[in-house]
């Protein structure tokens, strides 16, 4: 019964919530995006900018907040990109996403080796600390599965209530969710709608880039190349899985985290007559599977990949 | 042409909008040429025309969409004074108080009627909606007009004639003074029609000005004050509409003599398809089909009358072999078809029209001449060494292009470019040149112009006349009355036996489609598995 155990642990469920924090970021960007009608396949790259500027930001004296307001900077700037490319131009949104994810992850490289040339071992910095809330963190299993993470996985939640907020509460969701599904609506009604999809973008971009700062200034301390690792394209099939929803989105995301810390703990049970690999394929897999079950029933937004452009109908 | 001068007396004698010398070129099209109109308070004005005679692109110069060359857009203020709109920006038209219904909505399936309505008219950046006065407003607008809509329903699950009721809602709620509609009756159903313009009637009543765009004569004659006519992008006519008879309008607007069609009598021969007893269950309405007998003999015409979404389109997927019935059996020539495959039932000599043109009769972004050859590549006659022989695919393009006046740049232009009625004259051109058996036509001539409308009748007829069998599913009652030789109806899957045209009176046709009124036949086979 050690798989009960597993499950039961409260480190368990602090590691679960600790991996899913990234994905939280990356999943509300891809989705406000998608919701305005625009992929976003740079959220790969903007990952890789926003964990190194994120980091170099505090290595060169900012302070931790400072560091993650340039990181969102740094995704917005690859955001407007990706925006301009697809939204004026009209431009196809696959192909000029995957251009901004390999030009944000090659311009971070260069970036950093351009500052740091000769350092064999990354340079660390001091990342957010665990929170020790009174009262909140004591509590008996919560308290050290929620109540003890750092201060960014708490603003990836606050996030998911104000993403849900926005889209379904207030006259600038309304839009937003009108122009990902029939621009002409939106226009029709006197508003812009490359305003509101460069916007979306923008905002989308940089939420996803906290994803990448969280690597970088919560859970490590350093930046290394590779450290992504595919975890923006998890976030663009965890965004399908939610349905576009913030909600369902914070449940993929956790999901997610908790396969991942599954896995590690299992190998340590009974990785003695199984290879790591397969170990390390379970969350990805079980992903594939949760996407197909629910995914076939997806309700794409309309307008998603759809160019529009002022006056053809 | 008399002027606006001599309005009816209920009509007041406030101008609301007057379009002056308004001028469109398109390179080397001139879109629209010189044309005035004008528009006053409380006035149902029709603005009729051929595809392409430049309706929505005035409309549009209206709404701010384009900028016109040349000529003012001079709109009266709210406090009265004659204000000249700002050319190019929507939101100065949506100010000055127009409104426009496009004949593709613009509305989000996503959201619910009220959302839609609200989009835009209030701040975009505040912490929370406020519903209380938009959905008092909008009580008082249904309860004022009779255009009565869930507001709460998400658009998606609406009907289509709900959707413009939620379009023209939305411009009432912006408080338009001028309606504009395109097409408006193109999607709907003849009762759907009805209703809308008895709350056009209402809305100009309270006054209201509103412009409708169409090619429909009759309806147009039933609802408008007044009929502006366009032909080749210039006005050739404006009249009362109570001076107007059908036919002059339709020469004006065609710029010709329009043929019609008639049937000529003529002995039916031998049934080419049969359907016996026919189920075809979907779970949806839509697409299911109970107890279903029909036949389709040589030279005759069946017509299926229908509302929409009734079944015509399982009923359409069976005869083309694109579906197999759950029970019941389909005859060709007499023979039990085992095996349901479109290319077999192609070869047997049945073609299809179909129902959305654009979409399933025609590849877009292949040329006029290889859609017109699609059906046929396999046969040697245009293949070279078991290569497509394009000199022979042309060449009867070309034939194709000159018999059937498709107008179109040639043969190796996109289909893409070309419009309703010369895709559907492509379409025909690929059906009727291998004479076919049978001749399924699915609404073959809805949205089309008098001009095109009346060469589908005249080929469909032709056809007839040289021996083919024809199935006509079609809502449109004129064009069934006239060409059909005999009518069945068919109402939520199920369909009425055949019915002989001359016999069928109007009214009673129209009840049967709603399906309020049952056909009660002696006896007769086929009914009886329908009311089991």
């Amino acid at each position: 019964m050690e798989i009960i155990d597993i499950l039961l642990a409260a480190s368990f469920w602090e590691a679960a919530i600790r991996i899913a924090t990234p994905l939280i970021f990356g999943v509300l960007g891809a989705l406000v995006c998608e919701r305005a009608g625009v992929l976003n396949l740079g959220i790969e790259g903007i990952f890789t900018a926003g964990a190194m500027a994120g980091w170099m930001a505090v290595w060169l004296g900012a302070g931790l907040w400072g560091g993650v307001l340039v990181a969102a900077l740094a995704g917005g700037f690859f955001g407007l990109i990706h925006a301009i490319l697809t939204v004026p131009l009209g431009l196809s949104q696959h192909v000029s996403g995957i251009g901004v994810t390999l030009l944000a992850t090659s311009l971070s490289y260069f970036t950093y080796r351009t500052a740091l040339p000769d350092v064999s071992s990354p340079p660390r910095i001091e990342p957010f600390r665990p929170l020790d809330i009174p009262f909140l963190s004591d509590l008996p299993f919560i308290g050290q599965a929620l109540f003890s993470q750092t201060a960014m996985t708490m603003l990836a939640l606050v996030l998911v209530f104000v993403t849900g907020w926005v889209l379904y509460r207030t006259p600038l969701g309304l839009a937003i969710r009108a122009v990902g599904d029939n621009p002409s609506s939106v226009e029709a009604q006197g508003l812009s709608v490359y305003g509101l999809r460069i916007g979306a973008v923008v905002v989308g971009s940089s939420l996803m880039a906290l994803g990448g700062a969280f690597l970088t200034m919560s859970a490590f301390d350093a930046f290394f190349f590779g450290m992504i690792n595919g975890r923006g394209w998890v976030c663009i099939a965890l965004t399908v899985f939610a349905s576009w929803r913030p909600g369902k989105a914070l449940i993929g995301a956790l999901l997610f985290g908790a396969f991942d810390a599954f896995q590690v703990r299992l190998q340590t049970e009974v990785g003695a007559f199984l290879p790591s690999q397969v170990f390390l394929m379970m969350p990805y897999i079980l992903s594939i599977i949760a996407l197909i079950v629910v995914a076939r029933k997806a309700d794409y937004p309309k307008a998603l990949l759809v160019p529009w452009f002022k006056g053809q109908r | 042409m008399s002027s606006a001068a001599q309005t009816s007396p209920e009509i007041s004698q406030d101008l609301l909008l007057a379009l002056a010398g308004i001028t469109k070129r398109f390179g080397p099209l001139i879109a629209n040429d010189a044309i005035d109109l004008t528009v006053h308070k409380g006035e149902i004005v029709a603005l009729l025309g051929e595809n392409g005679a430049g309706k929505t692109t005035l409309m549009n110069i209206l709404f701010g969409h384009y900028v016109a060359d040349e000529g003012t857009v001079t709109v009266a203020a709210r406090d009265g004074n004659l204000e000249q709109l700002e050319p190019g920006a929507p939101q100065a038209a949506l100010d000055a108080g127009i409104g426009m219904v496009h004949q593709h909505f613009t509305l989000a399936e996503n959201l619910t009627g009220l959302d839609n309505i609200v989009l835009g008219t209030e701040p975009i950046f505040r912490l929370r909606r406020d519903r209380t006065k938009a959905r008092a407003k909008l009580a008082e607008l249904m309860a004022g007009s009779g255009l009565n809509v869930d507001l709460d329903q998400p658009v998606h699950k609406l009907t289509v004639g709900e959707k413009q009721r939620v379009e023209i809602l939305k411009a009432l709620y912006r408080d338009a003074r001028l309606l504009v509609l395109d097409e408006p009756t193109a999607v709907l159903t003849p009762q759907e029609a009805d209703s809308l313009f008895a709350i056009l009637r209402k809305l100009a009543q309270n006054g209201l000005a509103v412009i409708i765009i169409a090619h429909k004569l009759a309806e147009v004659l039933a609802v408008s004050h007044r009929i502006a006519v366009l032909r080749g992008g210039k006005k050739v006519g404006e009249m009362m509409t109570s001076d107007a008879d059908h036919r002059s309008i339709a020469e004006l607007m065609v710029g010709r003599e329009v043929p019609v069609s008639r049937r000529v009598a003529r002995e039916p021969g031998k049934p080419v398809i049969t359907l016996t007893d026919i189920t075809i269950d979907r779970g949806d309405s839509r697409r299911s089909l109970h107890g279903v007998s029909i036949m389709a003999r040589e030279g005759e015409i069946l017509g299926i009358a229908g509302v929409s979404g009734n079944g015509q389109a399982a009923l359409a997927q069976l005869i083309a072999g694109l579906d197999k019935p759950d029970q019941g059996s389909v005859e060709i020539f007499g023979e039990k078809v085992e095996k349901f495959d479109a290319h077999k039932f192609a070869q047997n000599g049945i073609a299809r029209i179909p129902e959305d043109r654009h979409h399933d009769g025609i590849v877009g972004s292949m040329t006029v001449a290889e859609n017109i050859a699609i059906e046929d590549v396999r046969n040697a006659g245009y293949q070279k060494f078991g290569f497509l022989d394009f000199d022979a695919i042309r060449k009867r393009a070309e034939h194709a292009i000159k018999d059937y006046d498709v107008r179109c740049p040639g043969p190796d232009a996109p289909a893409r470019l070309l419009s309703g009625g010369n895709i559907q004259k492509l379409i025909l051109a690929r059906v009727l040149e291998k004479s076919p058996k049978l001749i399924l036509a699915n609404q073959p001539s809805r949205g089309l112009d008098v001009g095109a409308q009346s060469e589908v009748h005249r080929r469909l007829l032709e056809a007839r006349q040289n021996g083919s069998a024809v199935i006509l599913i079609s809502e449109d009652l004129d064009e069934l009355l006239t060409i059909s030789d005999q009518i069945a109806v068919i109402h939520a899957g199920h369909v009425t036996p055949a019915m002989a045209t001359d016999t069928i009176d109007r009214s009673e046709l129209g009840l049967m489609m709603a399906g309020q009124k049952k056909v009660h036949h002696a006896s007769t086979n086929a009914h009886s598995g329908e009311t089991a």
